[in-house]
């Protein structure tokens, strides 16, 4: 990124002075000078004491050096007290005024924030820039005023020539108003340009195209997740609409079969089987649907699916979880963890019982399951703590697990919840 | 017997209407959603009516809340909810509305076994609740604090009498005396705090007071 703006590049274009940006050149610089102007005002109360210790130096009374000391250190200290503060205040309103010069890129503050203002880098920069406001353009102002002054006094002179007839002085005054006239324009854009240029180098933080691109790899993710969950649900409704209707009345039909078959007719035992089986493909189906979707969590939210899953699990488990809703995607992650770890807990740790807490802390939904099966719990094999790790990540959580080999495995998912 | 069907699937439906006429129910309507089905009943004024949950136009609750509505226009109306699973919201209202008489709440595989699910529609035509255990057993989940109170035995009878058990029937599955078993219901009422002297329905109302907590 360039500290370059629109105002310094117009400078050096032929036509320069057709354009606009002569005149925003001027608005720059006199809005420079009643900031300077308004600098020195505040700055005069340190800088009183600071010239006291000067003129008592000069001066030499009694005891000089013990009161010079005393004066300059109470200036610099008021400086110490009001600078920083100051410096910020003007930083706020010389990155405002960055537009005027062209510089319409955003202007973001270089105050990280977190860290006190006497640390903060970002503020002796801006120091360092009130300085160079209170000493350097004051000078330069000096030198624009000064031409601006002979530029706009020169009818007078030529007036004052006329009276004395003075044909010689005329034609020089005249002159030397009229070339300087492209001149003030130049000096007082390039004198605002480069001023620009140099409050956008102190004042600005760089935008950070790595920190940017890191905020749109997580944006891409979420939608990614969120694309995934939306796409779980349209599974779930299909099967839910169709699938399962179908089974539902073919399960109805075989019923009907079976029961109105005489039980020793040769189709009796296959059609009392095929019932069978239809009945417990309706229970496959609807575990099936519920682990892709779960309803009573898009219902009813995470605590009742929780409680669902926990009521239904083969051991023991307690459960200690807040109500409240949370964004469908951390629901749907945070529900994912409790199952994984439960499912685990009986499957791999031979774990008796379970403990399950979701709780809100601040913005952040913790959601941790213990159990107190054998441990050992890896999450490099197998895909489900990886993708579940994966899932938390792209919400923008994480996933943490403890499983020493012997138990407890403690499971823990850390997701963000907003305000 | 004479039956409106209410379910928008129409595969279902028609099997649905095939079942209820083998068994010797008259299926005298048949409709997809909602809307229908209260013009159905108003039309024909049959004698229990069978109703999908989840119906046209929103598949949300259409069917349950249609109930609601009929048994508040027509009192003892006999309906039976059929569902995929478990609707929390206005089940409770549902099983709660005529004092529990005459109302049934069923999961859908409930009908794969067809002798069963047909005797079941006579319980409830008859005045008898009949609760699917799957939807005692969600529902009591919401609340934790009675439950909290039952033993697993008393918890047991509980979801029988839901299902519209008689207390022999229940000594029979649980191979327990019938003493026994009106010893845990007793308990169960005492637990719950229902009034002893309502003796007719105390069974019903201990399902209900589970549900009415819930709500």
């Amino acid at each position: 990124m360039t500290s370059t703006n629109a105002l310094l590049m117009a400078v050096t274009r032929r036509r320069f002075l057709a354009s606009e940006w002569p005149w925003r050149g001027v608005v720059y610089t006199a809005t420079t000078a009643v900031a300077s102007g308004v600098v020195w005002l505040v700055l005069s109360c340190p800088l009183a004491p600071l010239v006291a210790a000067l003129e008592v130096l000069r001066a030499r009374p009694a005891g000089y050096m013990f009161v010079a000391a005393v004066l300059g250190l109470a200036g610099l200290g008021l400086f110490a007290l009001v600078g920083p503060w100051l410096a910020v205040a003007v930083a706020g309103v010389e990155r405002w005024r960055l537009r005027l010069a062209g510089d319409d890129d955003p202007a973001p503050s270089s105050w990280r924030g977190g860290g006190g203002l006497y640390t903060d880098p970002a503020t002796w920069r801006a120091v360092a820039y009130l300085l160079l406001l209170a000493v350097v353009a004051p000078v330069w102002l000096g030198v624009l005023a000064l031409a601006g002054l002979l530029v706009v006094s020169t009818p007078f002179a030529m007036n004052h020539a006329i009276a004395a007839d003075s044909p010689v002085t005329l034609f020089w005054r005249t002159t030397l108003g009229l070339v300087l006239i492209p001149v003030v324009l130049y000096m007082a854009a390039a004198f605002g340009g480069a001023h620009a240029a140099l409050a956008r180098l102190l004042l600005c933080s760089e935008p950070d195209l790595a920190a940017a691109e890191l905020v749109e790899v997580a944006r891409s993710r979420a939608r990614l997740a969120d694309a995934f969950d939306a796409e779980r649900r349209r599974i779930e409704r299909d099967l839910h609409d169709v699938a399962q209707q179908r089974l539902v009345s073919l399960t109805m039909q075989l019923g009907l079969a079976r029961h109105d078959m005489p039980i020793d007719s040769p189709g009796a035992a296959a059609v009392t089987s095929a019932h069978e089986q239809a009945k417990a493909l309706m229970v496959e189906l609807r575990d099936l649907i519920r682990g892709i979707s779960p309803r009573t969590l898009r219902e009813l939210g995470l605590r009742a699916a929780i409680e669902e899953v926990a009521a239904a699990c083969a051991i023991r488990v307690r459960v200690d979880a807040d109500p409240g809703r949370y964004s469908p995607t951390v629901e749907a992650v945070a529900f994912a963890a409790v199952s994984e770890a439960l499912a685990n807990a009986v499957k791999h740790a031979g774990a008796a019982g379970a403990a399950v807490t979701a709780r809100r802390i601040g913005n952040t939904l913790v959601v941790q399951v213990r159990d107190d099966g054998q441990g050992g719990a890896d999450p490099s094999r197998g895909s489900g703590l990886t993708g579940l790790a994966d899932r938390a990540a792209a919400a923008g959580g994480r996933l943490l697990i403890s499983s020493p080999v012997g138990g407890p495995t403690i499971l823990r998912v850390e997701l963000p919840c907003g305000s | 017997m004479r039956v409106v069907i209410a379910e928008d699937s129409v595969l279902l439906r028609e099997g649905l209407v095939g079942l209820l006429s083998r068994f010797g129910f008259e299926v005298v309507a048949g409709v997809g959603d909602a809307a229908a089905l209260v013009a159905a009943v108003g039309e024909t004024e049959p004698d229990l009516v069978i109703t999908d949950v989840r119906m046209p136009p929103g598949f949300t609750d259409e069917g349950l809340r249609a109930a609601i509505a009929l048994r508040a226009a027509t009192p003892g109306l006999p309906v039976v909810a059929l569902s995929q699973y478990v609707q929390h919201s206005y089940a409770g209202e549902l099983l709660a509305s005529g004092q529990g008489r005459a109302i049934g709440y069923l999961l859908k595989d409930q009908v794969a076994d067809v002798a069963e699910f047909a005797e079941k529609l006579r319980r409830v035509a008859g005045g008898g609740t009949v609760v699917d255990p799957e939807v005692v057993r969600q529902l009591m989940q919401r609340g934790r604090d009675p439950l909290g109170h039952l033993s697993p035995g008393e918890h047991e009878v509980l979801a029988l009498v839901a299902e519209g058990h008689s207390n022999a029937a229940i000594a029979r599955i649980l191979v327990l005396t019938e003493a026994g078993v009106g010893k845990r219901i007793g308990n169960v009422l005492a637990k719950l705090n229902l009034p002893v002297s309502d003796d007719t329905n105390r069974r019903v109302l201990a399902v209900l007071a589970y549900l009415r907590g819930q709500e």
